[in-house]
C-alpha cells in the first residue's frame, strides 16, 4: 500500500474552513448591508410630521404617514385578536385532547401546508371571500388575511409549548378535582407562560412585515383610516406604491416606512427570544 | 347504530394525554373540548375553502384555456388571451437558481456554526443568520431594487459577463433587475432556514461518532463529509424541499427585482415574472371577468407547486425521521 | 536496551516490582502528566509505561480520569475547547504531544474503540475500508483484501462476508464494534486504545471481544479502559489503578490482583470502595 501524503488532505482541509468561515460571514454582510441601508436612506424621512401628517403628492413638501402608520396598527391589532386566541385553543387540542386523533392529524399536516402556503395565495383567497362578494376593499378583510397566516403558527408553537409540561402537573391539578377546562387554562397556559407569548409574538412580527396580503384586501388610502370596512392605510402597501413611483420625495417617504417597519419587527424578533430566554433560567 | 355524528365524536376524543385516565366529566368539560376541537377544525375548513374558491374563481379561465393555460406563452389583456407559461418560467429559474446558491451556503454555515466557530463567535454568527430570517419581504425588496440592483449592474454583471459571456445565461444588458439578481436575494431569504435545519443536523450526529472519524485519523472536512453529511444528508434534503417551497412563493422582494416582464428568455440578466410578482403587480389592475380568473388560475397553479414541495418533504421527512430513529 | 528499561521502571515509586527478564520493550512511556478540563485538574502527575504486544488495563471508580488518560495518546482531547495538556507522552521515544507531530499520522497508528460501537452510515465493506482510503492510496482488489484480512482478524468474517453491502448500523451491537475494531485495525496501527469497549454490549458478545483481545496482542499493543475488575483480570498483562486522577499503583495483573502494595488499591479490588 502506498501512504496518501496528509500534506493534500490537511490543504483541503483548510480549504474548505477558510470557506465556510467566509461564506457564514456573507450572510452576516448581507444583513448589516440591509440595515445599514435601511437605516442611513430611512433616517432623513423619520420626523415628528412623519407620524402624525397625512401623505401630500409628490412635489409638496412636508406630509407624513401618520395614516398609515395608524392603519398598520389597526389591521395588525384586529388581526392578533382574532388570530390568537383561536390558534391558542386549536393549539391546546393538539396537545391536550386529540393526541393521534384522525381530526389532531390532519389538523398537523394541514397546519403545515398553510404555513407553507404563500402568503400572496392567502390574500387571493381573501379576496374572493370577503372582496369580491362586496365590492369593496376593506381594513377587515386584511386583517382577516394576517390572522389566517398567524393561525397554524400559533397553533404548532402552542402545541409545542404546552408538550413541554410535565404529565404530572396535570394530574395533581385533575387529582384535586379542578376540572379540565381550568386546568388547562389556570395550570398548563401559566407553566407554558413564557412560550406561548414568545409564538404570539413571533406570528405578530411575522405578519406585521407583510405586504401581499394586503395588496388585493386592505388596498391603501391616502387618507386617515374611517372604517375598517373600508379601505385602510398601510405602511407596507405604501412603500411598494411609494417605491414604485416616479418621485423622489415619494421614495424617501418609502425609505422612512421602510426604517419603521424593520425597526418594528426586529424589536418583536428580538424581544420574543428574550421572552423566551426568561424561561430557561 | 354508528350515526355521522357518533363517528365525528370519535374522531375528536382521540386518545388526549390525560384523558384515557380521566374523562371529561361534567358540561363546562365537554363545552371546553369541543371548542378547542372546533378551533383546530377551523385550520382545515380554511385549508379547504382555499381549494374550493381558487377553482371555483377561475372557473372562466379553466373553461377557456384548459390544461393550455400552463405552456401557452400568451399574457395579453387587450386580447383576453392568457397562458401560465412565462410566470411558471421565471417562477421555477429564480427557485432553482436560489436553491443552487442557498443550499450549498447554508451548508457551509451550518458547518463553521457547529463544527469550526469558537462558541462565541458561533452564537453572534448563529444570531445574525436567524435575524435575517425576520427582515420582512418588502425590506429586502428594497434593498434589493435600490442597493443591490445598481451594484449588480456596476460590478457583479460586467464582471459576469466579460468571463462567461460566451453563455447564453449570461447574455444581454447589464441592468441590475432581473432573474440573476431576484434569485440571489431569494437564496438570502431561504439561507437562514437552510442553515438552522443543517446545523441542527449537525449537532444531532453523536459526539462519540464524531470522535471515532477523528480517531482514525480524519480531518475536520473528512469527518463531515464522510460522516456527519452522510448522517444527515436526508434530512438537509427535507430542509431543501420546504425551502424550496417558500422559495416558489416569496413574492415582494421578486416583485421588486425581478423586472416583470411576459417575456421567456434564457438570459438571467433580462427581465422576467414569476407567478406572485404577476399577481402583486396586475390583480387590482384586472377589470375583466376573465382576465382575473386567468390571475387567480394562476394562484391556483402556485398553490399547487407549494403543496407538491411540501407533501415530498412531509412524507420525506417522516420517513427519514423512522428510519433514523434516534439517530436523528 | 531492555536492561534499560527494566531499570527504568525498577526505580519508580508506584510501580510494583517487575519480573526483569520481560523480552519486551516499553512502547508508550507517560511522564508528568497533568490534565486540564478549563482550571478543573483531572490528571496528576501520571507517569506509566505501556508495554508493548502486551495488554494494559487501566481500572479505577468512574471520574477517575481512565478515559481521560487515553484520550491523551491520541490527542483525541484537542476537540474540544479548554482542554489542556502538560507533561510527555514518548511513544518509540517521540514526544507525541509536541506540535511538530502529526496528528494524522498519529491516529492512523494508533487506533481508538469507543463505550458505544459507533459504525459510519455506510456499509460494512465501507466502514473498513474508510480508514484505508484515508490513508492510502489502494486499488480496489487490494482494497477487497485488506477488508477480508481485517474482518477475519476482527474474527467477524464468517458472519458479516455474505453482508457487507448491507449497512453497519444494521448489524447487532456485538457485530458493531468488532466492525469498529475491523475499522481500526485495518490500518495497521501499532497501538489500539479501548474505552470501556464491552460496556454497551450483552455478555456473550463480550465474552467474543475479550477473546479478540487475547488474539490481538500478538500484533498490536492494546490499552484497555474497563470498570469490569474480572475483565481486567482475565484479559490484562499489566494494570493501572487510577484514582482521582491519579496513578495508584502500576504493575503486572497477577501481582496488583493478588499482592498489591497499596491499601486503596486492595480496598479497590476487594470491592470496599467504588
Amino acid at each position: 500500500m502506498i501512504p496518501r501524503s496528509a500534506r493534500g488532505r490537511m490543504a483541503v482541509d483548510r480549504t474548505i474552513k477558510v470557506l465556510s468561515t467566509f461564506f457564514s460571514l456573507l450572510a452576516l454582510v448581507a444583513l448589516g448591508w440591509i440595515l445599514f441601508a435601511v437605516l442611513a436612506r430611512g433616517m432623513g424621512a423619520i420626523n415628528l410630521q412623519f407620524f402624525t401628517k397625512l401623505p401630500t403628492p409628490p412635489g409638496m413638501a412636508g406630509g407624513g404617514l401618520g395614516n398609515a402608520i395608524l392603519g398598520t396598527g389597526i389591521i395588525t391589532a384586529i388581526a392578533t385578536i382574532l388570530g390568537v386566541p383561536i390558534g391558542l385553543l386549536g393549539g391546546v387540542y393538539l396537545a391536550e385532547f386529540g393526541a393521534d386523533s384522525r381530526l389532531a392529524t390532519a389538523t398537523r399536516f394541514t397546519s403545515n401546508v398553510l404555513m407553507g402556503t404563500p402568503s400572496i395565495i392567502i390574500g387571493v383567497f381573501v379576496y374572493t371571500i370577503l372582496v369580491l362578494p362586496r365590492g369593496q376593499f376593506s381594513g377587515y378583510a386584511g386583517a382577516v388575511a394576517l390572522s389566517i397566516i398567524m393561525l397554524p403558527v400559533i397553533a404548532r408553537t402552542t402545541e409545542d409549548m404546552l408538550a413541554l409540561v410535565p404529565n404530572a402537573l396535570r394530574e395533581s391539578a385533575l387529582a384535586l378535582g379542578a376540572p379540565r377546562w381550568k386546568v388547562t387554562l389556570g395550570v398548563v397556559f401559566r407553566a407554558a407562560r413564557n412560550g406561548l407569548v414568545t409564538g404570539a409574538l413571533l406570528a405578530v412580527a411575522r405578519v406585521s412585515g407583510e405586504t401581499a396580503p394586503l395588496l388585493f384586501t386592505a388596498l391603501n388610502s391616502p387618507f386617515w383610516p374611517e372604517s375598517i370596512m373600508r379601505p385602510m392605510p398601510n405602511l407596507t402597501v405604501t412603500i411598494f406604491n411609494y417605491a414604485m413611483s416616479p418621485f423622489a420625495d415619494w421614495k424617501a417617504m418609502a425609505w422612512g416606512a421602510s426604517l419603521l417597519i424593520m425597526a418594528a419587527v426586529l424589536v418583536l424578533a428580538v424581544g420574543s427570544r428574550i421572552v423566551f430566554r426568561q424561561k430557561s433560567t | 347504530m354508528s350515526t355521522a355524528l357518533d363517528k365525528l365524536v370519535a374522531v375528536v376524543r382521540g386518545g388526549g394525554k390525560v384523558s384515557e385516565t380521566t374523562p371529561p366529566t361534567g358540561r363546562a368539560d365537554v363545552a371546553f373540548r369541543w371548542l378547542t376541537a372546533a378551533c383546530a377544525l377551523l385550520v382545515i375548513l380554511i385549508m379547504a375553502g382555499m381549494v374550493v374558491e381558487l377553482f371555483y374563481n377561475s372557473r372562466l379561465s379553466l373553461k377557456e384555456f384548459g390544461f393550455g393555460f400552463l405552456w401557452s406563452t400568451d399574457w395579453n389583456p387587450v386580447l383576453q388571451k392568457f397562458g401560465a407559461a412565462s410566470s411558471i418560467y421565471g417562477t421555477l429559474v429564480s427557485t432553482i437558481l436560489a436553491m443552487v446558491i442557498a443550499m450549498p451556503l447554508g451548508v457551509l454555515t451550518a458547518l463553521f456554526l457547529v463544527e469550526l466557530a469558537p462558541p462565541g463567535i458561533s452564537k453572534v454568527v448563529g444570531a445574525g443568520v436567524e435575524l435575517l430570517a425576520a427582515v420582512p419581504s418588502i425590506i429586502f425588496g428594497m434593498w434589493g431594487l435600490f442597493v443591490f440592483a445598481p451594484f449588480m449592474a456596476d460590478h457583479v454583471q460586467p464582471f459576469l459577463q466579460q468571463w462567461l459571456g460566451f453563455l447564453p445565461l449570461f447574455r444581454g444588458a447589464p441592468l441590475g433587475i432581473g432573474m440573476l439578481p431576484a434569485g440571489i436575494i431569494l437564496a438570502l431569504m431561504i439561507l437562514p432556514f437552510i442553515t438552522a435545519v443543517s446545523r441542527d443536523v449537525f449537532a444531532m450526529v453523536p459526539s462519540v461518532v464524531k470522535e471515532s472519524g477523528y480517531g482514525m485519523g480524519s480531518t475536520t472536512w473528512e469527518v463531515t463529509r464522510k460522516v456527519t453529511l452522510r448522517h444527515g444528508i436526508r434530512g438537509i434534503i427535507g430542509a431543501g424541499f420546504l425551502g424550496l417551497g417558500r422559495a416558489i412563493g416569496e413574492t415582494m422582494a421578486i416583485t421588486f427585482v425581478i423586472g416583470n416582464s411576459h417575456q421567456l428568455s434564457a438570459s438571467l440578466f433580462e427581465p422576467g415574472n414569476s407567478i406572485a410578482s404577476t399577481l402583486a403587480n396586475e390583480f387590482t389592475e384586472a377589470s375583466e371577468p376573465m382576465y382575473l380568473s386567468a390571475l387567480i388560475e394562476l394562484g391556483l397553479v402556485l398553490f399547487f407547486m407549494t403543496v407538491i414541495a411540501q407533501m415530498i418533504a412531509h412524507f420525506w421527512l417522516n420517513r427519514v425521521r423512522r428510519q433514523m430513529g434516534d439517530g436523528l | 536496551m531492555i536492561d534499560e528499561i527494566s531499570e527504568e521502571i525498577a526505580t519508580k515509586p508506584v510501580v510494583s516490582e517487575h519480573a526483569g527478564d520481560e523480552k519486551i520493550g516499553v512502547k508508550i512511556s507517560v511522564k508528568d502528566l497533568d490534565f486540564f478540563y478549563g482550571s478543573t485538574q483531572a490528571l496528576y502527575n501520571n507517569t506509566l509505561d505501556i508495554f508493548g504486544n502486551r495488554v494494559t488495563a487501566i481500572i479505577g471508580p468512574s471520574g477517575c480520569g481512565k478515559s481521560t488518560h487515553i484520550r491523551v495518546y491520541n490527542r483525541i482531547f484537542e476537540l474540544y475547547r479548554g482542554q489542556r495538556v502538560s507533561g510527555a507522552v514518548l511513544m518509540d521515544g517521540h514526544d507525541i504531544l509536541s506540535p511538530d507531530q502529526d496528528v494524522i499520522e498519529l491516529r492512523r497508528k494508533i487506533g481508538m474503540i469507543f463505550q458505544k460501537p459507533t459504525p459510519f452510515p455506510m456499509t460494512v465493506f465501507e466502514n473498513v475500508a474508510y480508514g484505508l482510503r484515508l490513508h492510502y492510496k489502494v486499488s480496489k482488489s487490494e482494497l477487497t483484501g485488506r477488508v477480508e484480512l481485517a474482518l477475519r482478524d476482527a474474527a467477524l468474517w464468517e458472519e458479516v462476508k455474505d453482508k457487507q453491502g448491507e449497512p453497519g448500523l444494521a448489524l447487532s451491537g456485538g457485530q458493531q464494534q468488532r466492525l469498529c475494531i475491523a475499522r481500526a485495525i485495518a490500518v495497521e496501527p501499532e497501538v489500539l486504545l479501548m474505552d470501556e469497549p464491552t460496556s454497551a454490549i450483552d455478555p456473550l458478545a463480550t465474552a467474543k471481544i475479550e477473546e479478540l483481545v487475547e488474539q490481538l496482542k500478538s500484533k498490536y499493543t492494546i490499552v484497555i479502559v474497563t470498570h469490569n475488575m474480572q475483565q481486567a483480570a482475565r484479559i490484562s498483562d499489566y494494570t493501572a489503578f487510577f484514582y482521582q486522577g491519579k496513578i495508584i499503583e502500576f504493575g503486572r495483573t497477577k501481582q496488583i490482583f493478588t499482592k498489591p502494595a497499596k491499601k486503596q488499591t486492595e480496598d479497590y479490588i476487594t470491592g470496599r470502595f467504588g
